[in-house]
């Protein structure tokens, strides 16, 4: 193809895109719709995701050493542990230590706290983080059989939880959007079937004076390409304005540590350069679709 | 310039619309294709331009085996193929300058070339002074006139005219037979269906005579041989 006529099939292409009208609507209505359910999608599980993994990075396994234990095997107790594979960092809190951190941690309200100061409920315990999140359960297993250790904590049943939940949530909305994105192709090409049916004569008057075929299919190529990024454009608005938004008022939770959402940039705009790379795919694709079955040779 | 050895052709409803045909076309002739309706006329001048290929047998164009062509070829081989049609094909919202423009623009001709080449054959159909009016504005002959300036813009060595007087009235006939002995005085190849009595009889030229998708008379200088 020549350059020069690059010029002419983008016009052409949006001279149709303009003058199918209604069917233009529902066509970037229906990518419109897809892309929204894609954008709020992937926000959402690549953020859930990305939370769940920085709650997996700081999983530790609190093992409370019994209340009963004598001071000099204390020692021992770590060398068990420190034996045991896989282990990253082991760290030994007293009583009071713990108490502390308690406090500190419920700021003005941990005032209260400080009346156990006398007659401290809380065991001695080791703060143990293991090379491989994944290893936390073994090595919590293997803690849990050592002798004087009480009890194991962990918080890896909720991670599993939220995992699960996050595997459980993108089957779903995968289901959905294939479902979408194949209904928004079936627009398009219904659309673009429009163009070339109203434009039989001139496409049959093309082949007979020898147009090439990509001469032919360009411009409907372009009428799919055009359908498929004006239907991106409200859902980027969204996704863009909607999560700035976001990122501005979760930062309220974020003082507390409570969530951490990934920041705006770049994150806001890689999602929106994926929502009009699908957009396009599908605006090509429905357009592909229509023009192979029409314009045969 | 033309050879067709033992074609056959089978519509996919089953029609045999052709039953066994062998011609040879001189570079520069001038050839009325005759015969009953039905014959296969329009199947045989279809073969020329690869709207259809033929169930066995070979088609040769230019040298062009048009059994053998990839279908990304096919436009390179319509281009040295003009085709003119009873019913004018003209797009009714361009002018005739526009109409005739396209077929070039569409192959990607250079802007400055085209303009020339669109006046030239203007001119060769006397339809300068028509250049911007719409097909709707034309008479029935003028509009063969411009389908016949779009069908030999790109100067091709064949052209195929399929009754191109079927719909005019015996007075206009006249004129789009002038304008293409003239394109075939200037060394193009022309082949013309037709149901005209008078225009072969009066023009002589070769004649071959279809019936039943077979061949069964090739004459120079012959007659049209039907009644009506
Ligand atoms: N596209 C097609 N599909 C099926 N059958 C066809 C097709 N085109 C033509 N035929 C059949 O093939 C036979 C030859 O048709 P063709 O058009 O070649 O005849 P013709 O000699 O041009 O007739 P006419 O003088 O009426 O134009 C006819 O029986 C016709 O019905
Ligand atoms: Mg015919």
């Amino acid at each position: 193809m020549k350059f020069r006529t690059l010029g002419r099939h983008i016009k052409e292409g949006a001279k149709n895109t303009w003058r199918n009208g209604w069917m233009t609507v529902a066509s970037v209505g229906a990518v419109t719709t897809t892309l929204i359910l894609v954008g709020v999608f992937l926000v959402l599980m690549l953020n859930l995701n990305h939370i769940a993994d920085e709650l997996e990075q700081d999983v530790q396994i609190k093992a409370l050493v019994s209340l009963t234990t004598e001071e000099e095997d204390i020692s021992t107790i770590e060398e068990n542990i420190e034996n045991i594979r896989g282990i990253d960092e082991i760290e030994f809190l007293t009583k009071e230590e713990e108490l502390a951190n308690l406090v500190e941690s419920f700021g003005e309200q941990g005032q209260a706290w400080e009346l156990y100061e006398q007659d401290n409920p809380l065991n001695d315990v080791f703060v143990i983080s293991a090379t491989d999140p994944q290893d936390t359960e073994r090595i919590a297993q293997e803690i849990e059989g050592i002798d004087h250790i009480d009890r194991v904590n962990y918080g890896q049943e909720y991670v599993d939880t939220l995992f699960q939940f996050n595997n459980y949530a993108r089957n779903v909305g995968l289901v959905l959007i294939v479902a979408l994105v194949f209904t928004a192709i079936f627009l398009i090409s219904n659309t673009i079937k429009i163009t070339i049916l109203a434009r039989k004569k001139e496409i049959g008057i093309m082949k007979l004076v020898g147009a090439t075929n990509s001469f032919i299919r360009l411009p409907f190529f372009v009428e799919g390409l055009l359908l498929g990024i004006l239907g991106s454009l409200v859902p980027i608005g969204i996704i863009l304005g909607g999560y700035y938004y976001l990122t501005q008022n979760l930062v309220v939770f974020q003082e507390f540590n409570f969530i951490k959402i990934l920041p705006f940039f770049p994150f806001a705009l890689q999602v929106a350069a994926i929502i009009i790379g699908i957009g396009a795919t599908i605006g090509v694709w429905g357009s592909l679709m229509s023009v192979r079955k029409f314009l045969k040779v | 310039m033309i050879e067709m050895k033992d074609v056959y052709m089978t519509y996919p409803n089953g029609v045999v619309a052709l039953n066994g045909i062998n011609v040879k076309i001189k570079q520069g002739e001038f050839v009325y294709i005759v015969g009953p309706s039905g014959a296969g006329k329009s199947t045989f001048t279809k073969m020329l331009f690869r709207e259809e290929i033929p169930t066995k047998g070979t088609v040769t164009v230019n040298h062009t085996d048009t059994t053998k062509l990839k279908w990304r070829e096919v436009p390179h081989f319509r281009r040295n193929v003009g085709v003119v049609f009873q019913d004018f094909r003209l797009l009714p919202k361009l002018t005739v300058y526009e109409n005739i423009a396209f077929a070039l623009e569409v192959i990607e001709v250079a802007p400055k070339q085209i303009r020339e080449r669109v006046l030239q054959v203007l001119d060769q159909v006397g339809l300068k002074n028509k250049a911007r009016f719409i097909p709707d504005e034309l008479s029935g002959g003028e509009q063969q006139r411009v389908t016949i300036a779009r069908a030999i813009v790109n100067k091709p060595s064949l052209l195929i005219a399929d009754e191109p007087t079927g719909n005019l009235d015996p007075e206009t006939s006249w004129g789009i037979m002038k304008i293409l002995e003239d394109i075939n005085a200037s060394g193009t190849t022309v082949l013309m269906a037709t149901h005209s009595k008078e225009i072969v009889n009066t023009i002589k030229k070769r004649v071959i005579a279809i019936e039943d998708g077979v061949i069964v008379r090739d004459e120079h200088r012959g007659e049209y041989g039907y009644e009506i």
